[in-house]
């Protein structure tokens, strides 16, 4: 069976403002980022759908020593979504010397950004942004 | 499955080489040669752990490379990528095809030399374990990761950063000691809680010496099955126990203070050695990070989860604790040159188990562990060794 959610498709809808993942029509369960079956039961029967792009924060770091290509610094993150998944991302809208281990639980909605490519990426990328509630 | 024992070992110094990644092995390789009282062309396979060789020297498929300087450019040499865990997966492998009766002398090791790419090249590299789609992007480092893993355990457990900080920082005090005591160690000098506390900051909440370094090193085994064992040497250690696991992304993995590749794999190396934690008297495992080694010491199921840190603490991990943790000076003072790594640990217990270890000897060792995680906790593998 094709490939249902390749990158290039969640990247597209990411950048038209859609955060799109899998869900499971055996065991209803959300797989995200995607994947070739369910990450819950294995079952190649998923359907592409829109998340409410909505999260808890569960851990971050501040990211000093960056890799060639990146200027720190700049906050990385953990959230755990609504539909249940982890996924990883830059909190944006913080300055990173004012993030503490208060971050841990507060409510993001999540956006993306562009990421520039170097010869080693295949091409630009996309970030989740995760942006504080409230 | 017949039994397979180690009949000799060789390591580089650790630190920065001026040599290549195949002259670094091909030193450790001879060492491992000579002490196995054989000659090159006795060896049937070659099996390298090398993490990026590419990007180090433009230097792809080393392995027959390798083999070709030390005089046997004809037999299978293989290459084994599994990250900063390349060493004891290629390791792993030599043990099952020995085991399985298809060879009977095999080399086993790594090598590899990630200081010459300088700090913003490797740390670029070494991400390039993460998912590169769905994670890379976000600028995600390894060090991160660790910080990460870090702040999930202070909140899971109830321990204050401050407190974890402090605790963590005793991780890296007694590996720097320990390896005071290792002539091949790349640090050889004690530090202090307040040094590690007043670091520069890399990935909050890790400082410069929670940290192992980038390093150069090579070190390789010789692995024989039993008869050709005794044969060769009065001291075979042998592999009692070995297991392997993985796990996908870091996002897929979700409270990764709970390392599911490294839990897969000792249940393996445990059940097949027919012993427990209880009967370990010496390990030397992952502490690529401070936080990585008190991880580590839970996983292994040394301590209770959540337990690891005030174990440090107590002192239960030093060289005469109740669980010896990294004589060698770890990954953390012996240096971490990825693709060696594994072998470097396993040399490390096959000295001690031979009792070799001089101020560092963990007296009476009888049954050793060596224990390797590669990628963002995606590659955990170790092995059980006895005398």
């Amino acid at each position: 069976m094709e490939y249902k959610l390749t990158y290039n498709k969640y990247k597209e809808a990411l950048m038209s403002d859609k955060f799109c993942g899998l869900k499971c029509n055996k065991c209803g369960g959300y797989t995200v980022p995607p994947k070739k079956v369910c990450m819950e039961c294995a079952s190649e029967d998923m359907d592409i759908v829109e998340l409410s792009a909505r999260g808890e924060i569960k851990t971050y770091t501040v990211i000093r020593v960056p890799p060639e290509g990146f200027d720190a610094p700049y906050i990385v993150s953990m959230v755990e979504l609504d539909e249940g998944p982890w996924v990883m991302g830059n909190i944006v809208d913080l300055d990173p010397d004012k993030a503490t281990m208060d971050l841990i639980g507060k409510r993001v909605s999540i956006g993306h950004k562009v990421v520039k490519g170097d010869k080693f990426s295949a091409g630009d990328g996309v970030a989740l942004a995760f942006k504080l509630e409230g | 499955m017949r039994e397979v024992a180690v009949v000799g070992v060789g390591m580089t110094q650790f630190g920065m080489s001026e040599k290549t990644q195949i002259e670094m092995f091909s030193e450790a390789a001879m060492d491992a040669i000579t002490e196995s009282n054989i000659e090159p062309r006795d060896i049937q396979a070659l099996f390298l752990g090398n993490g990026l060789g590419d990007f180090e020297e433009g230097q792809m498929n080393m392995a027959p490379m390798c083999a070709a300087d030390i005089g046997i450019p004809n037999v299978p040499a293989t290459r084994f990528e599994g990250a900063c865990a390349s060493a004891t997966v290629a390791m792993r492998n030599a043990y099952l095809w020995v085991a399985s009766g298809f060879y009977d002398i095999v080399l086993a090791g790594g090598t590899e030399k990630a200081m010459a790419m300088g700090t913003p090249m490797a740390t670029r590299t070494f991400a390039m374990g993460s998912d590169s789609r769905y994670e890379g992007f976000a600028g995600i480092t390894f060090p991160g990761a660790f910080g990460m893993a870090a702040h999930l355990y202070s909140k899971k457990y109830g321990i204050p950063l401050q407190k974890l900080k402090e605790q963590m920082a005793m991780v890296a005090v007694k590996n720097h000691k320990n390896g005071v005591l290792n002539p091949k160690a790349q640090f050889r000098k004690e530090i202090t809680v307040e040094k590690v506390l007043s670091g520069i900051v890399i990935a909050d909440p890790l400082q410069l010496l929670d940290c192992c370094p980038f390093s150069d090193g090579a070190s390789a085994l010789v692995f024989a099955s039993v008869d050709k064992a005794k044969e060769l040497t009065k001291k075979p250690i042998y592999i009692a126990g070995v297991g392997q696991g993985s796990a996908g992304p870091l996002y897929t993995q979700k409270d990764f203070t709970r390392i599911k590749a490294r839990e897969t794999a000792v249940k393996q190396s445990y059940m097949q050695a027919g012993v427990g934690p209880k009967d370990i008297d010496v390990c030397e495992l992952h502490d690529c990070f401070t936080i990585a080694e008190i991880l580590a010491t839970e996983g292994l199921g040394f301590f209770e989860f959540g337990k690891g840190s005030q174990a440090v603490e107590e002192g239960k991990t030093s060289l005469n604790g109740e669980i010896p943790i990294n004589p060698s000076g770890g990954l953390k003072a012996k240096g971490h040159p990825i693709g060696a790594t594994g072998a470097a640990q396993a040399y490390e217990i096959v000295k001690q188990l031979r009792e070799e270890c001089g101020e560092r000897q963990v007296k009476g060792a009888k049954i050793g562990m060596i224990d390797t995680l590669g990628g963002d906790l995606a590659t955990v593998c170790n092995m059980i060794f006895r005398r």
